[in-house]
């Protein structure tokens, strides 16, 4: 890592109206995990993955506060995607309840779930490929009428509304800079446009939340910055945003709350910069009896034992 | 060697039942395997039930020709339903072992002797097509055009197959360049994707397995109707593969990919056994070299040939986009 001013300069990390909205209604929230939130929009209990003798995810309690950007990180293994997969509906947990605005999403499908609001993206991105990036697009776009098997024979009869969803797929193209790649396939682009694609394409079906799985992954770092932007931006645009990330530097940059899982439990919450010198979670990250050392003083001590074992 | 007679019979292939049979059958596949990228290896299976619905009930139980069509229509779509439900919420290889063991239980049950009342067994059905060729407005006579040739009863099975093809294309058009068309070929690309944007994939996964067993079972009565008879190895698994050959062939996912692979296909077939009969009879080639009871095989081989070297030069297909197949499917 090139030498980094610790904070962030502050043109690169504006306060916002939403951020300090955000960053107010978590000012009073415990620093534990399951904590109770102000006004949660995703409430999950007791939910729980097992792959025969394997407890993959095992998740007592859980709130994922409304209009702020919540941060979940651990480990690999952790079982980050799979409770992801869990919420989504791509995967069945062995017992467990959890609601999104209030309504219980346990045994909805995914496409289900999408429909309510909950719309999340892929650790490895799913740009369908030989679709034209508006095409990307315009799948996202719900309730259309011309993918009624019979109607879609018609095109008067859906014509209107897919130019409609043109025009806003557009607008959503130029905002994240791939009005140039409109008329290309998917296909052709690079990891990173695809990333950006992914978002855009979940943006188009309307999402009250954003489940992010490793947006940043593979994605060089002048486009890091661009993907930070947008991600705070679906925040400013009223969403609630869950990740799944590994950059912490990323994750202090723009999360409101971070949720910390290891071996497949919630081991800690809370916001960024106390997750970071939280003594459970280097533990989770780095072992419990880990010999690198955390500063510079550290360092030196173990290097002076190990001069004093093997003077030479 | 007559290359002018070699010429007509080669024409005559590319406008012929084969063609129009084969034609409809890749075009339901195409559907399937070309747009929504679902791997069905029992196309035969939606043509025999088509057949037998009509031979059934017209030869068998002595219904109206009119009623047997709709029996075959509904016989696909339940076919259809059957094989979609219990295997498109699973991956994609399930259903193509479940597709091409369910062909085969189609055609031995078609073939069983305990059934053989109703089915005719192994011999098949006849004297089911008089309904069909009764409405035959042509009177009796050659129709042709150019060097092609054919009788009142030819023309008039040809001409309601090409008719066929004709609209199943507009269909397949019209339904690939909307919103539907464009939620399967999604689903050909990464099923979980489409669902995370909210779409039902398995509904529009049977859609398509109805859609396209439905165009296929079209080819099923073009068979029963131009052939008069209708047999259980008519139905056999080499119908599958040959279709699945005409739709790589011409070029998955296009609209007329299916009916000009068919055209050349059958062309490719006519061709290469007019060529090798003649230059048998004409002495250019040997007994020691090949007999003529060889000549059905080797033709085969040739195509099969052919269609390799295709395969390497143009993976695309003949309408294919060869930039499109470059890209990776993730």
């Amino acid at each position: 890592m090139p030498a980094e001013p610790v904070t962030p300069p502050a043109s690169a990390n504006p306060a916002t109206p939403r951020k300090d909205a955000a960053l107010l209604a978590l000012a009073g929230v415990e620093a534990v995990p399951g904590s109770k939130k102000p006004d949660p929009i995703l409430v999950a209990d007791g939910v729980t993955r097992r792959f025969g003798g394997l407890t993959a995810v095992e998740v007592d309690h859980i709130e994922v506060q409304r209009g702020s950007i919540t941060a979940l990180i651990g480990p690999n293994g952790a079982g980050k995607s799979t409770f992801f997969n869990l919420l989504t509906g791509f995967d069945t947990p062995s017992e467990g309840t959890w609601t999104f605005n209030g309504q219980s999403l346990a045994g909805v499908p995914s496409h289900k779930v999408a429909r309510r609001g909950m719309v999340r993206t892929f650790q490895l991105t799913k740009a369908l490929s030989r679709l034209t990036v508006m095409q990307n697009m315009l799948l996202g776009a719900t309730g259309q009428k011309g993918e009624n098997f019979l109607r879609a024979i018609f095109p008067p009869a859906w014509r209107r509304q897919e130019q409609e969803n043109t025009a806003r797929a557009e607008e959503l193209l130029a905002r994240f800079k791939l009005d140039a790649k409109r008329d290309d396939f998917a296909g052709t682009m690079s990891g990173g446009q695809r990333k950006l694609l992914e978002m855009a394409r979940a943006l188009m079906v309307g999402p009250e939340m954003v489940m992010l799985d490793e947006p940043m992954a593979g994605v060089n770092p002048a486009l890091t910055q661009s993907l930070l932007g947008h991600v705070k931006q679906l925040r400013e645009d009223g969403m609630t945003v869950l990740f799944v990330e590994h950059d912490m530097d990323m994750v202090r940059d723009i999360s409101d709350w971070v949720l910390v899982m290891a071996q497949g439990r919630v081991i800690a919450e809370g916001p960024p910069d106390a997750i970071m010198a939280n003594e459970a979670v280097i533990d989770a990250y780095l072992g419990g009896h880990h010999d690198a050392p955390l500063d510079e003083a550290e360092e030196q001590a173990q290097l002076d034992a190990l001069h004093q074992e093997d003077p030479r | 060697m007559d290359f002018g007679l070699i010429f007509t019979n080669a024409l005559t292939a590319m406008v012929g039942l084969d063609t129009v049979v084969f034609a409809l059958a890749a075009i339901g596949l195409n559907v399937h395997f070309g747009y929504t990228g679902l791997l069905n290896f029992g196309q035969a299976a939606f043509l025999a039930v088509a057949g037998y619905g009509l031979a059934i009930t017209v030869a068998t139980f002595e219904l109206p020709t009119l009623l047997g069509v709709v029996v075959g229509l509904l016989g696909a779509v339940v076919l259809a339903l059957l094989l979609g439900a219990p295997t498109l919420r699973l991956r994609a290889d399930y259903l193509a072992i479940v597709t091409i063991a369910a062909a085969e239980i189609v055609r031995l049950l078609f073939r069983s002797v305990s059934l053989s009342e109703y089915t005719g067994g192994s011999d098949g059905l006849g004297r089911f097509s008089d309904g069909f060729y009764s409405i035959n407005p042509l009177g009796p006579g050659e129709y042709g055009l150019g060097p092609l040739d054919f009788d009142e009863r030819q023309t008039w099975v040809l001409s309601v197959g090409w008719i066929l093809i004709g609209l199943s294309c507009l269909l397949v058009f019209l339904l690939m360049r909307s919103p539907w068309g464009r939620v399967l070929k999604a689903i050909r690309e990464d099923e979980d994707a489409v669902r995370s944007l909210g779409k039902n994939v398995f509904s529009y996964k049977l859609q398509s397995l109805v859609l396209g067993g439905v165009l296929g079972c079209l080819a099923g009565f073009m068979t029963a109707w131009g052939r008069t008879v209708v047999q259980p190895d008519n139905f056999s698994t080499d119908t599958t593969f040959f279709a699945y050959t005409i739709v790589i062939l011409g070029g998955a996912a296009r609209v007329f990919g299916p009916v000009v692979g068919a055209a050349i296909f059958w062309a490719l077939l006519s061709l290469t056994d007019n060529l090798l009969t003649q230059a048998k009879s004409a002495g250019y080639i040997s007994d020691s070299i090949l007999t003529t009871f060889q000549i059905g095989q080797v033709r085969i081989m040739l195509v099969g040939l052919g269609l390799m070297v295709l395969m390497i030069y143009r993976p695309q297909g003949l309408f294919g986009d060869r930039r499109e197949l470059a890209l990776d499917a993730r």
